[in-house]
Parts: C-alpha cells; structure tokens; sequence
C-alpha cells in the first residue's frame, strides 16, 4: 500500500460523502447524514494514514521532509484541514446538512492536487529545508480551511436568503441568524490562523534570505487576503454589519485566498514558484 | 467654537473605523497593482515586453508604479492608515481603562439586575447567614468576591478577565510597532550582496537597492572553503560556506554558514543564498595528519605550488572532465621523504597519502564563488515583538472575556430575603450563558442555603 494509492481512495470517497451530504440537504433522510459522516470520518483516518504515509516515504528515500512542500502536498493538507474544522463544527453545531457546503471543498481540493499536480516525492532545494516552512504552510492552510467552510456557509445564508419559502429544501437549513454566527466565529477562527500564518512565513523568509517582507506577489497576496478579512471583521463588530454583506465578504475573502493559493504560482511570478511544480 | 467644532470632525473622521475600512480597502486594492507589473529591476524588462511605449513607461514611473510599495501614495495610505489607528486607539482608551478598572459595587442596584443573565430567588435564611453562605459557595467556585451595601441591599460582585478588555489594544499597538520596525529597518539598516571566490575576502558589499554602490562592512570578512552537496539526482541538497571575519587582520570569528544558518557578525548577517563554479580554479587542502597541521591552496592545474613549512610540493597533471565540471584530477605529490608520486583523486573527494612516517589527507575539489546577501537590520527585533504581542492580542481579543457577577440581597416582606443572581459578559455571550446557568444550578442544589423561586 503506497500513499498514493490512500490518497486516490480518499479523492473518491470524498465525492461519495460530498453527494451523501448533498442528499442529506435534498431528501432531508436523517440516514443519509450518518452515513454521511461515517464515510467522511473513515475517508479522514485514511488519507490521515496516507499524509502520515508519505512523510515515511519521504524518509525512506532519503529526503525526509513533512509532506507540505509542493502544491500537490499542500492540497492534500488544506482538503485535511478543512475536514477536520468541518467536524469540529458539526459537533458544536450538530448539524449535518453544514456538510453539504463544506466537504465538496475537501473533495474538489484532493481532485485538483491528483488530477494538475504530480504526486512523486521530492527532495527539498535549501531554501525549504526549513522547520518555519513548514510552520508556515500549516498555519496558512488551517486558517485557509476555515475560510473555504466559511465561504461555503456564506453561500448557504444567500441561497437561503433568496428565497422566502418556509418549506421544502432551504427549510432544512439552519436559520439564517444562526449560520451568521457561524460565519463569524469561523472568519475570527480563519483570521487568527492566517495572521500566525503571515508571521511564521516572515520568519522564514528573514531566517532564509534575511528579508522579512520583500512585497513579493505572494506575500502581497497573503496580506490583501488579510486586509479584506480584517475588513470584514471591524465592519461586523463595531459598524453591525451582518447578514447578506458578510456572507459576501466570506465569499470574496475566499476568492482572495484561491488566488494567493493558486492564481499568484500560475499567473504571477515570485519567490514562491517553488510550489508549481 | 466653530474651530472647535471642526476640529473635533477631523478627530472623529480619523478616529473613525469608516476611514479604517476605506484604508484596508483601497490598501489590499492597490497592491494588487504591484503584483501584476513587475516591480523594480523587471519592471522595465516588462514594458518593453509588452511594447508600450516610451511615454507610457514615462507615466507609469511618475506615478511610482515601477516600485509602489515604496511610492509617495501607498507609503501615504499606510501613513493615513497608521494615523487612523492611532487617533482610534487614543480616543478609545480611556473608556477601555474605565471600563477594566470599573468599581462594580457602584453599580447601581436597578442596573444590576437588569443585567442580561439573571435569576431572582428567595431564602428563609437571615441577611447575614445568605452573605456568608452566598461568598463561600461563589468562593468555591472560582470567583472571589467584594462586599458592597446600597440602602438596604447587600451587593457581593465579583469578575473575571478585566484586562482582556485590553487585547484590542495589543493588536492595534503591535501593528504601530511593526510599522516603526520596518521603518528602523528601512532608515538604519542596509541590504546588499556579493560574490565572493574561495581564498578572498572583502570589506565591502554591493547594496542590493540596484544603485551598484559599495558600502562599507566595517570588517573584513574571507571565504575559506566552499562545499556543494547534491541529491543523487543532481540537484543542489546543501550548500556551505567555510566563513572568517577578520579585524584589522586578524581571525575574530569563524563559521560555516548554510542556507537557513547564516552568520551574524555586529548585528550584519551573511546569508548562503547561491553559488557560482569558477571554471579552471581549484581548491585544495592538505592536512599532516601526525601534527594536525592544515593548509588552503587556490590552485590553477599545470604549475607546481608549494607548502614550505611542510616542504610540500604539489600540483594538477591532468583531469578528467564533463565540461564544466571536473570529475576527477590527477595529482602530483611530492616532499623530502622520497620521489614524487601521481595519483587520481575524485572531485570532492579526500585521499591520504603516505610519505615515509608522515600521512597527508589531501582535498581537491573545483573552485566556486560564493553568493552571500547580506543584511542590517536593527528593526527586526520590533517587528517580532509586534508579531508577538499581535497574536496574543488576537487571542485574548477573540477568545477571552470579561465576565462579571453580582449577587444582591435584599430583606423582603415575612423576614424573607430576596436574593438577584446577574452576569454579564462582554464576548462569547452563549458561552457565558452556559457557565451562568451552570453556576446557577449549582446554588439552588446547595443544602446550606435553602432558594425558592417563589
Ligand atoms: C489590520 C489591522 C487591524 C487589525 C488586525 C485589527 C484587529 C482588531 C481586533 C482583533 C479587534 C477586536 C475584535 C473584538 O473585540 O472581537 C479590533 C477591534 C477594533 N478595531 Fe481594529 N484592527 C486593525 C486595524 C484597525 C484600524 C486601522 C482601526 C481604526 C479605526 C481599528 C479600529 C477598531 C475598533 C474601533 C475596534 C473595536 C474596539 C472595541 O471593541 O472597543 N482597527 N481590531
């Protein structure tokens, strides 16, 4: 068994659990939201097992690195992450229909790293071997997955905003003041993860190159992403700002964050072109 | 009056978090500018690319678009955005500081029970047993509490986390003091670079601001030795520097220096950050071994060098080579102890000769520049500290709060107390409703003190 091969599972089982989750939201069967995160809970331990795999690998083949290196690795880690966060607020929250918005990431994610990016172990160039690195690429794709689960409820509040009907498919959906809560409290989680994110990666790069901030299309990136989520934080608490300008905001906060994470490696160039490869 | 009035408009507008959400607006805005035109030494490169004229060129270097982040308006919008930050934190401080320092017993009692957790309970038990009772049990829990008396009620309050009302004020403190790092870093301290061959030494560098000045180290600083190690496919693993820096000639520090490990000499660090072969040159060195003696050669092949203490002679005969890497040399040896000797070693590599009683260990490997950045910068200490205050303040601000209780007894009619159990918090109010009722509970059940709705 090759972590590959664990990965692959996991690809296809996320898509399964995504259309279980989907379901869950049409046909509102409760059955259908067990099964749908016991498929997801196993589908986590093994591509948990595959992450933990390839870093054995890696030591195998002599380079020994945790697997966050290249974009391949790192969407596997972000499809992990957010997982991860979306369980722990199924359990906060305990609702499943969440899901529906949330693991299609996880799946899309682990799709787009199998499908564009080549899965073979590396060796790190030495500007990578670093232990901030990979401080770095943790911090930033844990607060990433809380803003991709963040962007999904955003859309969940404006479908269910459009539409004023009591019954059928959006009646299942959690009440409107509710998912703007969560949006919330994930935008504060997603903010504090990124902020550690910025600050290890200017760590790295001082420790590295002995610039700690080089405007480098990355890095600008990474701050305007910053920029709007602190935006959407001070609008809400001190301007009341919520509801449908929020859920907008998650959104194209989102937007931002794909684009610091993939539009800058294939349409801008910088110091982080390591990670088209 | 009317300039009074006008000027606290401009207080109130830069204190305003309107003005701070148009700054990070028009901030994540207009850099994205930047990283769609390449900045500095590409940015002209680029307009040619593309063929935009001259005058275009012209335009786009008048409005600082060749190298924004350091143009008048975005060093501007950050001086509007710092201002702002400043103004808001000023005008908000002494309500913060009232509020952390805030003497709950002076509530007043018809405030206290309006409080947004409440519960109202009676008891048989005398005003003085309820007190006791009362601070015994919130005692036990956590919560210590001061005694108060407002006409005929007795008020215990008591709370938790008042200075996390200052976590805010750590964040936008640890921004300012980000800004005077890098500001410190940009006044004070210098960024430069240079290439510097095995066996030679310099004590200057060029500044890396494209200027092609020359400034001054204040040392000397020599590359003894400079090793490449690669990964079996070739590419570069590792790659080390043998450094000396030197004052007034002579050896004050010594280090190998790698990627991620630099060297840092009066504050100036020497970053390894790449490399260069010197096609034609030669390192060599040879180590006796019984006196543990050692020397550097830069050699050239086809002449002989010498090692006089050592009564060493030595020299490249031939080479095997892809070009432009040496793969192996052949050496000739020579010293006092018999003939000459030839032999091959490979690049890299270290063989031992034996010459009569005496062993020496001779290295041969191919020649390299080494490509050091080098850095001052006295700002980089605040800028951590900024980092660091930045987190725990984002910590405290998001997931910590300032909880307050009261406890009000007030005598009701038939010898009855009347007891008011209020809270509040100033974040994560479902939280705080949990621990209330919790608390709550935990007093009705408790045998001491017999409470009754009614
Ligand atoms: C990117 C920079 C900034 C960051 C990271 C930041 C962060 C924060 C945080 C974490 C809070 C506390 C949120 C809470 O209580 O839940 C806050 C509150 C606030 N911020 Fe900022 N802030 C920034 C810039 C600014 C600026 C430029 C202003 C200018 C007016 C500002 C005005 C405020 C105000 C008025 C509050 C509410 C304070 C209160 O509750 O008393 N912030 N900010």
């Amino acid at each position: 068994m090759t972590s590959s091969t664990l990965l692959g599972i996991t690809t296809i089982a996320y898509l399964v659990a995504s259309g279980l989750y989907i379901g869950l939201l049409v046909f509102r069967a409760k059955k259908l939201g067990t099964l749908a995160t016991v498929l997801t809970a196993l589908t986590f331990l093994v591509q948990t097992a595959g992450i933990v795999l390839r870093w054995i690998e890696s030591h195998r083949m002599g380079y020994g690195h945790p697997p966050l290196s290249n974009m391949y690795e790192s969407l596997v880690f972000f499809s992990w992450s957010t997982v991860i966060f979306y369980f722990g607020l199924e359990f906060k929250f305990k609702n499943r229909i969440l899901g529906a918005f949330a693991i299609p990431f996880a799946f899309l994610s682990m799709a787009l790293a199998s499908m564009f990016h080549p899965d073979e172990i590396r060796p790190l160039v030495p500007a990578l071997q670093s232990n901030w690195l990979f401080a770095h690429v943790m911090t930033c794709f844990v607060g990433y997955a809380a803003f991709a689960v963040a962007c999904g409820l955003g859309v969940m509040y404006l479908v269910k905003s459009k539409s004023q009907k009591k019954e059928g498919l959006l009646a299942s959906l959690p009440d409107l003041r509710v998912i703007d809560d969560i949006i919330h409290k994930t935008i504060v989680f997603g903010f504090l993860w990124l902020s550690a994110g910025i600050i290890t990666g200017a760590i790295w790069a001082n420790s590295a190159w002995g610039t700690y901030w080089s405007w480098d299309p990355k890095e600008t990136w990474s701050l305007i992403t910053w920029f709007v989520y602190a935006a959407a934080l001070h609008a809400r608490f001190t301007r009341g700002w919520g509801g449908t300008r929020i859920a907008w905001l998650a959104i194209i906060g989102f937007i931002s964050v794909i684009f610091t994470y993939y539009g800058v490696n294939f349409l801008l160039s910088g110091l982080h072109s390591y990670g088209s490869g | 009056m009317s300039s009074d009035k006008k000027k606290n408009d401009l207080w109130a507008f830069l204190a305003s978090v309107k003005l701070a959400l148009f700054t990070f607006f028009t901030l994540a805005a207009a850099s994205i500018i930047g990283t769609v035109l390449p900045q500095g030494s590409e940015f002209h490169r680029f307009v040619h690319s593309r063929g935009w004229s001259p005058a275009t060129e012209k335009v786009l270097q008048v409005l600082g678009l060749d190298d924004m982040y350091h143009s008048w308006w975005f060093v501007g919008l950050l001086s509007l955005f710092s201002i702002n930050l400043i103004v808001c934190t000023i005008d908000r401080l002494p309500n913060i500081l009232r509020l952390v320092r805030l003497d709950n017993l002076g509530l007043g009692v018809d405030r206290i029970v309006k409080m947004p957790q409440r519960r109202e309970w009676f008891t048989a038990a005398s005003l003085a047993e309820a007190e006791s009772a009362f601070r015994e049990k919130l005692a036990a829990m956590g919560w210590k509490t001061a005694r108060g008396e407002h006409g005929s009620h007795v008020i215990l309050s008591a709370q938790k986390g008042a200075w996390t009302r200052l976590g805010v004020i750590g964040v936008h403190t640890s921004i300012l003091l980000i800004f005077v790092g890098a500001i410190i870093g940009s006044s004070l301290g210098f960024k430069g670079n240079i290439m510097l061959p095995e066996g030679t030494s310099s004590t200057k560098v060029y500044a890396a601001d494209g200027s092609n000045s020359m400034i001054p180290l204040g040392f000397e600083l020599r590359c003894d030795w400079f090793e490449l190690e690669r990964y079996d496919n070739g590419t570069p693993k590792d790659y080390r520097s043998q450094l000396v820096v030197l004052e007034d000639g002579r050896e004050v520090m010594r280090k190998a220096i790698e990627v991620n490990d630099p060297l840092v000499y009066k504050g100036i660090t020497f970053y390894q950050s790449s490399f260069q072969l010197l096609d034609g040159s030669f390192s060599v060195r040879i180590t006796d071994r019984a006196s543990g003696k050692s020397r550097l050669f830069h050699i050239r092949p086809g002449r002989e060098f010498k090692w006089p203490e050592a009564s060493v002679g030595f020299g490249i005969v031939n080479q095997q080579r892809v070009y432009p890497m040496s793969l192996r040399h052949k050496i000739w040896f020579n010293d006092p102890a018999g003939d000459p000797v030839q032999f091959w070693v490979n690049d890299g590599g270290t063989v031992p000769v034996v010459r009569g009683g005496k062993t020496y260990d001779f290295t041969i490997k191919q020649m390299y520049a080494t490509g050091l950045q080098v850095a001052y910068d006295p700002g980089v200490w605040w800028v951590y500290a900024g980092c660091t205050i930045m987190l725990l303040g984002l910590y405290v601000a998001f997931f910590m709060s300032h909880r307050r209780i009261w406890v009000v007894l007030t005598p009701a009619d038939g010898g009855r107390v009347k007891v008011n159990f209020n809270g509040t918090a100033n974040k994560n109010r479902v939280g705080f409703e949990n621990l209330f009722a919790r608390m709550a509970e935990s007093l009705e059940e408790d045998d001491s003190i017999k409470l009754t709705r009614e």
